[in-house]
């Protein structure tokens, strides 16, 4: 290849364009990308099309022409399944959407208060609380108390303390060590407490509950809402909010008509991540629900572990029929989205 | 509150009304769900775990006892039979292995000489003790099996997926992101496409990547038989399994990086980059002192949630090879569930805690010397 070709190919016309040739390799990168991750949802769509004969005989590509679809998984899982995969999917969409609301409605207050207030708790009278709380652990594991009676004897003995000594404590955390706090409590894997939350619920009879799931998604995802929220509300400037209350307005009235509707890009993005998140989640499902708040992933998961092995097409089938909420509120808040996700980039 | 901001007069005479009460306390109410919440299914939690990985737990007929046994839960993980399974096989080291343990240890030397030289704080101290010591850990466990030929436990196989799945997330989600950046048509298109990996649920994103890699029955099992690999399972070997989960993580979390530095790509004022390409300077001259300089937060960030989530991963493993085969690709957190499942409740939160310490330590680490001094400095 002489000069002059290279040249043509690789070197940009003007600044606004791109050379052919970059250009070329661009869309070859792209293209291949785009086919990496739709073949396997093309592959997943064709096969709950597919009879178990079609699945098990080796690979067959094309609707058709290779095999002839039937829809016998969608039946089984519409038809003769009806209830129980209605019931998986609406306990789902209930979970879902009302941990969603939840954690975004509190975890922005939480937000919005550290990045508006002071705050400035002593840190011997933290320290109390949890010396409190592990001697209130230790009477009912170790010494069998009941935990009512612990818990209130504890909430006690930590109010008289905090009264009467709190005021000899000098050092105090500040609004940032409460946000890390916060924050951190994402890190927690699932797994370290799981098991306790299981018993918390086992005790106070609400295991297998909609109730359950729920305080449990919006917890595990407040965090995350604090997190990327705290960026957008410390980005919206101070003056409005003060002109509003000069003309009389409470403190939740300028949250919720003046700072929600400025950072709604934020809040876009941050519900459509945690509806992801709680719409997918397995580990802590599975340990808190068995049957009556079973939701889809434990659907799933259960469809394969009987005795007819896996059933690759009405998982198909409930894999497509999974990802359609999602697409949903994602269409819904698109237009916000890309510029929701500048993650604490906003103040520039 | 700050100065300047009125507050509402209680009314004078008369009962306050409820509106006015929560508006003058509205810096407690706005917090305190979010602090209670978090106590509640956090904190009390985490001491009721912890209090159950110090002891050993018997379920009898229906009830169970409780017996405090200090650390012999954590011994027998670190030291004692379950060793093999957390830490790995160590029997003796081979020369690799030193070679990696002596660079390792060299060069957490290197970096604590120079911190102690400079100013020194007890907090920051303490903090990088705690890294110091975790990153010699493992660099000496992987110098001990890894690069001498043993095998790894589900710490080893959970920094695999955490280090190598983050680190290949993070550099495909940025070249595809810098790439949708650039002026072409159709981008729309590969946004709205690169985009949906991640609204598939994980379970079934681990039966669908099982369907591709099946060897007879799969997709691409033609080209298996051709190259004459068709009684080759996926599921069998240990690092073809494990980069197998690695790919399939990747195929769903590769979109959310490329979403996120999409959108911090995208806000970079475009007056620089022309004012550069005016100037004559090169596509990766314009990248690398314009353009990442500005996204360097972002990815940080980013990065961050990714490692924390990452560590974490369970599911893909679970329905994918079920840790399988034998203990090699099983994670931290399937370890603990398994360990559930067979009733030893102090075992598994004995794992569960290991797991956090491990994650605790690594994501404040990154935060603290990473995200805060290099990038907000």
């Amino acid at each position: 290849m002489n000069r002059s070709a290279m040249q043509w190919l690789f070197e940009p016309p003007s600044i606004r364009d791109m050379a052919p040739g970059t250009k070329l390799i661009v869309y070859a990168i792209l293209t291949f990308w785009t086919a990496f991750v739709l073949f396997p949802i093309y592959w997943v769509l064709i096969t709950s099309f597919k009879s178990a004969i079609d699945v098990n005989s080796g690979p067959v590509y094309l609707p058709f022409v290779d095999f002839q679809p039937s829809l016998h998984a969608w039946k089984e899982l519409f038809v003769f399944d009806f209830w129980d995969t209605l019931r998986a999917y609406m306990n789902s969409l209930i979970i879902a959407l009302s941990a969603t609301a939840a954690s975004v409605i509190i975890g922005s207050m939480a937000s919005y208060a550290l990045a508006r207030f002071e705050y400035q708790p002593r840190f011997g009278v933290v320290f109390m609380f949890v010396l409190v709380m592990i001697g209130a652990f230790v009477a009912v594991g170790r010494y069998g108390v009941d935990w009512r009676l612990s818990c209130a004897v504890g909430v006690a003995i930590f109010y008289f303390l905090a009264r009467a000594l709190g005021r000899h404590f000098r050092a105090r955390l500040s609004n940032g060590d409460i946000l890390f706090w916060m924050i951190s409590q994402r890190i927690l894997a699932p797994i370290v407490v799981v098991v306790p939350i299981y018993m918390m619920f086992q005790q106070v009879s609400l295991l297998d509950t909609h109730i359950a799931i729920i305080l449990t998604y919006t917890v595990i995802n407040l965090p995350i809402v604090i997190w990327l929220m705290y960026d957008f509300f410390t980005s919206i400037p101070i003056d409005l909010e003060e002109c509003a209350q000069l003309d009389g307005a409470t403190r939740f009235g300028v949250f919720w008509d003046i700072v929600l509707p400025l950072s709604r890009s934020g809040l876009a993005a941050t519900t459509l991540l945690v509806m992801i998140l709680s719409w997918n989640e397995y580990l802590l499902a599975l340990f808190l629900s068995t049957s009556r708040a079973q939701t889809m992933p434990i659907l799933v998961a259960a469809m394969n572990a009987g005795e007819r092995g896996i059933l690759w097409w009405s998982m198909s089938v409930v894999i497509i029929v999974m990802i359609i909420p999602v697409v949903i509120l994602a269409v819904i808040l698109q237009r916000y989205i890309s510029k929701g996700l500048l993650l604490g980039a906003v103040k520039g | 509150m700050r100065p300047g901001t009125p507050r509402a007069a209680p009314a004078i005479g008369g009962r306050e009304r409820l509106s006015d009460w929560i508006d003058r306390h509205s810096a407690q109410v706005f917090i305190w769900p979010a602090v209670i919440m978090i106590l509640v299914f956090s904190i009390f939690p985490l001491v009721a775990s912890l209090i159950m990985a110090l002891s050993r737990i018997r379920f009898r007929g229906g009830t169970y006892n409780v017996r405090f046994v200090w650390f012999q839960n954590f011994e027998k993980q670190l030291f004692g039979s379950e060793q093999f399974h957390f830490l790995g096989t160590f029997s003796g080291l081979g020369l690799l292995g030193w070679a990696v343990g002596l660079a390792v240890t060299l060069l957490i030397a290197w970096l604590a000489i120079s911190y102690l030289r400079g100013p020194v704080t007890a907090v920051g101290l303490v903090g990088r003790l705690f890294t110091w010591g975790l990153s010699l850990g493992l660099g000496w466990l992987f110098a001990a099996t890894l690069f001498s030929g043993h095998s790894f436990g589900t710490l080893g196989t959970t920094l695999f997926y955490v280090f190598v799945g983050c680190g290949l997330q993070f550099v495909i989600g940025l070249a595809l992101a810098f790439l949708c950046s650039l002026p072409i048509r159709g981008r729309t298109f590969f946004r709205v496409v690169f985009f949906i990996p991640l609204m598939i649920t994980p379970i079934g994103v681990g039966y669908a990547f099982r369907m591709m890699a099946d060897t007879t029955k799969g997709p691409f099992s033609p080209v298996w038989q051709w190259a004459g690999l068709g009684d080759f399972a996926w599921a069998a070997d240990a690092w073809a399994a494990r980069f197998f989960i690695v790919i399939g993580d990747s195929w769903q979390w590769i979109p959310f990086i490329f979403v996120v530095m999409l959108a911090a790509l995208e806000s970079v004022p475009r007056d620089y980059v022309e004012a550069a390409q005016v100037d004559g300077a090169t596509s990766w001259e314009i990248f690398k002192d314009i353009t990442w300089p500005q996204v360097v937060p972002v990815a940080a960030t980013v990065l961050l949630i990714r490692v924390i989530e990452a560590f974490k991963i369970v599911d893909l493993p679970n329905i994918m090879t079920a840790g399988g085969p034998g203990i090699a690709t099983e994670s931290m957190t399937l370890h603990a569930l398994f360990a559930w499942r067979s009733l030893d409740l102090g075992q598994s939160a004995a794992v569960a805690y290991l797991l956090l310490f491990v994650t605790v330590v690594t994501c404040v680490s990154f935060f603290n010397l990473v995200v805060l001094r290099r990038v907000r400095a």
